[in-house]
């Protein structure tokens, strides 16, 4: 049984209909990524799955046993706000000690446990956001552009982390970007949206389809060529790496 | 007899104070500095329409507290530039009030006490008042604590982890205005918001977690308040003022030690 299963989806904002008639469906241990331009109503989608956006149309199943854990967009903490690591996944509820260090443990962060959270990098930050939602013993991780504001080694590894946690903690995962290469080479699904779906199926697929060309058109032809890379060497850019390395340069 | 009014001027501070306090922290977290500034001003029309009407002025004070957060709220939720906005409201309210007690006859000498409070005639029914709010306040914060932090942290985190941060906004502007109403008697409607601000800074320093801010602030604003009500007693000086420079002083302090341990 899918974890969430959603049919005919239609949001509105006011008189401006984000969502019309959207299908989304996503099972236990798969990768699946919502790419779209700039206000095609990612971020909405995922907030009406995890139930933040109330629906005007449709409906949405979810398995019983889901467990959502969220990774926002980068957080702004204020500097005037005292948050050490470990106190920040004690929020909103208390976790044990051990727990939480096992979490940062898992993302590579044990060492900032003490650490104020306004101090952290780009990098380490997103790596405590992604422990914070490991807490619950998710079997969706949900990210919303969580790689926003990290260079491209940088979020080429976050995306590894989050396919390690994949093949670890048997997690199916939920990621919005526009970071179409790094994000399509790790996804098992792809959706591409813009208001409805125009699009989906394998990377592959998408990648290739008119719909998808029409919305993103010249300015990914870097993208899909890395992308492309692995799977057909006919491509004319001549990259000498291939992309899982290639972005720790 | 001289005793029992110090005594009410000292417990109406340390009350205030220790309300003001953990609320200043979230006003100092969420970036609200201003808006409780608003809220403070507006109140003035509260204290003239209570004497006017013959009311408590804690009543009036507290009526159009609550109606100007909740209008500041509204207006905020619905994305409006808030800046302008709540200059012209604040302002505005403040002038109308201004205006409004000049007309109720009798009370044009005690504006002063209005403006700048005046703690040390401070009743015993005021003290009530102001313990009954304070511990309002804090037993509220202490209940909300985890939601609001969290809320305020990142409104998505918490809506994530089943918080409604509207719901928990609002709640915070409500426990705003009743701190405004209690504390006018002790420091006036024009350094209210002084008292929610300054000691949260001056904590900000010496603080590692949100909850040894608090402590701090507590800590600092009762010794803000006493130390300000001694000084306004000994150079008769008005007690508001007097308050927030004792806690402008200590945020002096502790700024600079933390600027040269650094």
């Amino acid at each position: 049984m899918s974890l969430i299963d959603a049919t005919g989806l239609t949001v509105r904002h006011g008189d401006h209909t984000v969502l019309q008639s959207v299908d989304f469906s996503i099972d236990a241990g798969e990768i699946v990524t919502i790419v779209g331009p700039n206000g095609s109503g990612k971020s909405t989608l995922v907030r009406a799955l995890v139930g933040a956006a109330p629906l005007q149309a449709g409906q949405i199943r979810r398995s019983p046993d889901l467990r959502i854990g969220y990774v926002p967009q980068k957080l702004h903490i204020e500097p005037t706000l005292p948050m050490p690591v470990l106190r920040f996944l004690s929020l909103p509820q208390r976790v044990p000690h051990d727990l939480a260090m096992e979490a940062l443990a898992r993302t590579g962060v044990a060492d900032l446990a003490a650490r104020p959270m306004s101090g952290l990098s780009g990098g380490q930050f997103q790596r405590v956001l992604l422990a914070r939602a490991l807490l619950t013993r998710p079997n969706l991780l949900v990210l919303d552009e969580a790689t926003q504001g990290l260079d491209q080694p940088g979020s080429a590894a976050f995306y590894r982390l989050i396919e390690e946690l994949r093949e670890t903690m048997g997690c199916a995962v939920l990621m919005v970007s526009h970071e179409l290469h790094v994000v399509m080479s790790a996804s098992d699904r792809v959706v591409c949206l813009n208001g409805h779906v125009c699009c989906h199926g394998t990377p592959d697929i998408v990648a290739s389809a008119p719909e998808y060309r029409a919305l993103f058109g010249t300015g990914t032809k870097g993208a899909l060529a890395l992308y492309r890379h692995d799977h057909d060497h006919h491509h004319d850019h001549d990259h000498d790496h291939d992309h899982s390395h290639g972005a720790e340069h | 007899m001289i005793d029992d009014f110090i005594l009410r001027a000292a417990l109406a501070g340390v009350g205030v104070a220790l309300a003001a306090a953990p609320l200043g922290c979230f006003v100092v977290w969420r970036r609200m500095v201003y808006f409780g500034d608003a809220t403070a001003h507006a109140s003035v029309l509260g204290v003239a329409l209570a004497l006017a009407l013959d009311l408590p002025v804690f009543t009036g004070a507290m009526a159009i507290a609550l109606m100007m957060a909740m209008t500041v709220y509204w207006l905020s939720e619905r994305g409006h530039a808030m800046d302008t906005l709540l200059g012209v409201l604040a302002h505005s309210a403040l002038a109308v009030g201004l205006v409004a007690v000049s007309f109720v006859q009798g009370v044009r000498l005690d504006l002063m006490a209005y403006l700048f409070g005046d703690i040390l005639a401070v009743t015993p029914a005021d003290l009530t008042t102001i313990w009954i709010g304070a511990a309002l306040v804090a037993g509220l914060i202490a209940w909300r604590w985890s939601p609001w932090l969290t809320a305020t942290l990142s409104p998505d985190l918490a809506q994530a982890s089943g918080i409604d941060p509207r719901r928990e906004g609002l709640i915070l502007t409500l426990a705003l205005a009743v701190v405004v109403a209690v504390a006018i008697k002790v420091v006036g409607v024009l350094l209210i918001a002084a008292l929610l601000l300054v000691p949260a800074a001056a904590a900000r320093p010496l603080a590692r977690t949100p909850e040894a801010m608090v402590a701090w602030a507590a800590g600092i604003g009762v010794v803000s308040a006493l130390s300000g009500l001694w000084g306004a007693f000994q150079f008769d000086t008005p007690t508001g003022p007097t308050i927030v420079t004792a806690a402008a002083l200590i945020f002096l302090g502790t700024t600079l030690v933390a600027s040269l341990r650094r």
